[in-house]
């Protein structure tokens, strides 16, 4: 897959990834120091790294008539998807006003209204449920798209393989997105896998499948737009295998000691946010001095959405009752 | 009133709530073009077609969470197992999605989906597909579980269970298919969390659901030539569970015997024997009493697999010791 060429791309669009990769990064980083502060407690994945992959592939969907799905490490995904920053803060810091009223936290970030179904912490268990929604799609004959994202992790399931087949035989309108940042929890995935190449993986089931740079905002923005028009017009399933990278570890207790410190400098020197602005800069899209403010406007926004879930209040003890039965 | 058998009473219901409601459907191994493996889908494909009733591969896991999927975007799905015992390979699906998606998400997705297939003890079947496996779906917040015993619940019930908004397991017996009994023409709903007592009696309870409830009636029959009144309660809905008509009885009689073809371990049956010591102890005569099977694996020979599981002779005694007539 050949670059993106930046001059393809309004200065709007450019600035609106800009944006949403930047508030992405400082937002984690935030919940970085938060979990440091210990006001967000248990598992706590951080999709620092990833912007790219998040931000390209959900921008090239239509929310009003698409649908998101995804892993535990969903805080990226959420924000791409236009939720607020203060109600993912607040649900971090378990507070009533959190998206998911405090009772699903870091791993569980939902907003049916946007289309983004979570946020799942059993690895590879909603790749089924994204395919079921992509079947009531197929059996009202809606136009929408479901793209489902998983990690290298979830690829060995059964879930993943059941999925699959049956999204080709039912030819159902969904992308099943592996975001490959190439460690399941500390394990690199070239040790666990029968294959390095994860295009391969939908070959017994007819789904070919495509890779792309998920360090470059643009390749992926391209390659899942090709695939979602795609789908759309011909309505079978599609599987695109998104090579990116993790800063940070697994969860906040990994030291991440299973790489070196080389491998995580080459990533950091093609990281997303710095390969966009790069082009950004070098096509006069945006300057230093806009760039900084941007990012102090969005530092800001991180800032308020801690302010937002300081202030709020704990669940009312009654509420474990509520939402065990609609 | 019309008698026909339990499944036809299953398959009446199938086809009017899919007449009613075009989100309804149904899927699973073997349902349309063979008619279902017991044979309740009979003429539902060419009714409704292929759309609506969905034969699927053997991927218990895949076509659960795919159901599941389906059911948060807003179809009212009824999967079938072929038997539950298969369920085993969907129990993540069942526990940590359908279960749970409602909580996770502060109340934002619903999953109205019914999971429907025999359960318990059949004959020669030997150890995986003779299970009674009723406890584990009602040790999990989240689920509802009916079990009926006769045509007439059958039929009601599971229209109850398309129309709720909750994950429902409902729970069939295969040696009940081809049990008949009356069944009205008119429409009829039974609601959740009502047992029904299928005879009055004076000096002890006698609780069961699903097949197990004709034993209770014939040991009854029985009791009563040698002057015990046996009050017979069919529970039919195991979650919610109708704990007044229980603690009423026990109040009255004095004494109880539960009988449940599972094991006795952590069972339905030993957490009713709970309640029971618990809310009617000022009441009891006797100590609770719990009739299930033996704990152990279900063998292959006929002689063997009758002595395992719950009879009348194993129901009179233990009733008889509870009278203090033995």
């Amino acid at each position: 897959m050949e670059t993106a060429q930046v001059r393809q791309y309004s200065k709007e669009f450019l600035s609106g990834l800009m944006e949403k990769m930047l508030l992405i990064r400082r937002f984690e980083e935030k919940a970085a120091q938060m979990y440091g502060l210990q006001k967000i407690g248990g598992f706590c994945h951080l999709y620092i790294g990833q912007e790219a992959s998040g931000v390209g592939s959900i921008s090239a969907a239509d929310l009003s008539r698409d649908f998101i799905l995804t892993a535990y490490r969903d805080h990226g995904i959420a924000l791409a998807c236009g939720m607020k920053p203060g109600h993912l803060m607040a649900e971090l810091f378990a507070k009533a006003s959190g998206c998911s009223k405090g009772k699903g936290g870091s791993m569980h970030f939902f907003d049916s209204s946007l289309h983004f179904l979570g946020g799942n912490g059993i690895v590879g268990a909603h790749i089924p449920v994204a395919t079921g929604v992509a079947f009531k799609i197929h059996l009202k004959k809606e136009s929408g798209v479901v793209l489902c994202f998983f990690g290298d992790g979830a690829i060995h399931q059964g879930s993943f393989h059941e999925s699959l087949n049956m999204a080709q035989i039912w030819k159902l309108p969904i992308l099943y997105i592996c975001e490959n940042n190439q460690y399941g929890m500390g394990t690199d995935f070239r040790r666990v896998s029968a294959v390095t190449d994860f295009t391969v993986m939908g070959n017994s089931y007819g789904i070919k499948g495509k890779q792309t740079n998920g360090m470059d905002v643009l390749e992926v923005y391209n390659v899942v737009s090709g695939e979602i028009d795609r789908i759309r017009r011909e309505s079978t399933p599609g599987f695109l295998e998104i090579r990116t990278y993790r800063y940070k570890g697994h969860s906040m207790s990994d030291p991440a000691k299973y790489r070196t410190r080389d491998e995580l400098e080459a990533y950091r020197e093609q990281d997303p946010l710095l390969l966009l602005k790069t082009k950004m800069l070098n096509d006069g899209h945006i300057t230093e001095e806009q760039f900084e403010a941007l990012d102090a406007r969005i530092k800001k926004l991180c800032d308020d959405a801690v302010k937002f879930a300081d202030k709020s209040d704990e669940p009312a003890l009654q509420s474990i009752y509520d939402d065990v039965f609609a | 009133m019309a008698v026909i058998t339990v499944r036809e009473a299953l398959r009446q219901a199938l086809e009017e709530e899919m007449d009613r409601d075009e989100n309804v459907i149904l899927m699973g191994e073997e349902v349309a073009e063979y008619s279902g493996a017991y044979k309740v889908s009979v003429n539902l494909l060419d009714k409704f077609g292929p759309e609506r009733v969905i034969d699927t591969p053997i991927s218990e896991e895949g076509f659960t969470g795919i159901g599941i999927g389906a059911a948060i975007a807003g179809m009212r799905p009824v999967v079938e197992w072929m038997t539950i015992n298969f369920s085993l390979q969907a129990i993540d699906q069942i526990y940590n999605n359908a279960a749970k998606l409602l909580y996770m998400s502060g109340g934002q997705l619903k999953v109205p989906i019914v999971f429907r297939g025999p359960n318990g003890p059949a004959e020669y079947l030997a150890s995986q597909h003779s299970q009674a496996l009723q406890s584990i779906f009602c040790h999990c917040p989240g689920l509802k579980v009916m079990a009926p015993s006769s045509a007439y619940d059958a039929k009601g019930m599971l229209k109850a269970a398309i129309r709720d908004d909750n994950p429902v397991i409902f729970l069939e017996s295969e040696l009940m298919y081809s049990w008949k009994g009356e069944v009205p023409d008119r429409e009829y709903l039974i609601p959740f969390g009502e047992a029904d007592i299928k005879r009055n009696g004076s000096d002890v309870t006698l609780i069961s659901f699903s097949k197990p409830v004709k034993l209770l009636l014939d040991a009854a029959v029985e009791l009563a030539k040698e002057g015990i009144s046996a009050e017979v309660i069919d529970l039919r809905t195991l979650k919610p569970l109708d704990e007044v008509t229980i603690f009423n009885s026990v109040k009255k009689t004095n004494r109880c015997v539960i009988v449940d073809e599972a094991w006795p371990f952590a069972s339905v049956g030993s957490h009713i024997g709970y309640l029971v010591s618990s809310n009617c102890f000022d009441f009891l005569d006797a100590p609770v009493e719990l009739v299930s099977s033996e704990d152990v694996p279900m063998p292959y020979n006929h002689r063997l697999e009758l002595a395992v599981q719950p009879s009348i002779k194993k129901i009179i005694d233990t009733v008889k010791r509870v009278s203090y007539r033995s």
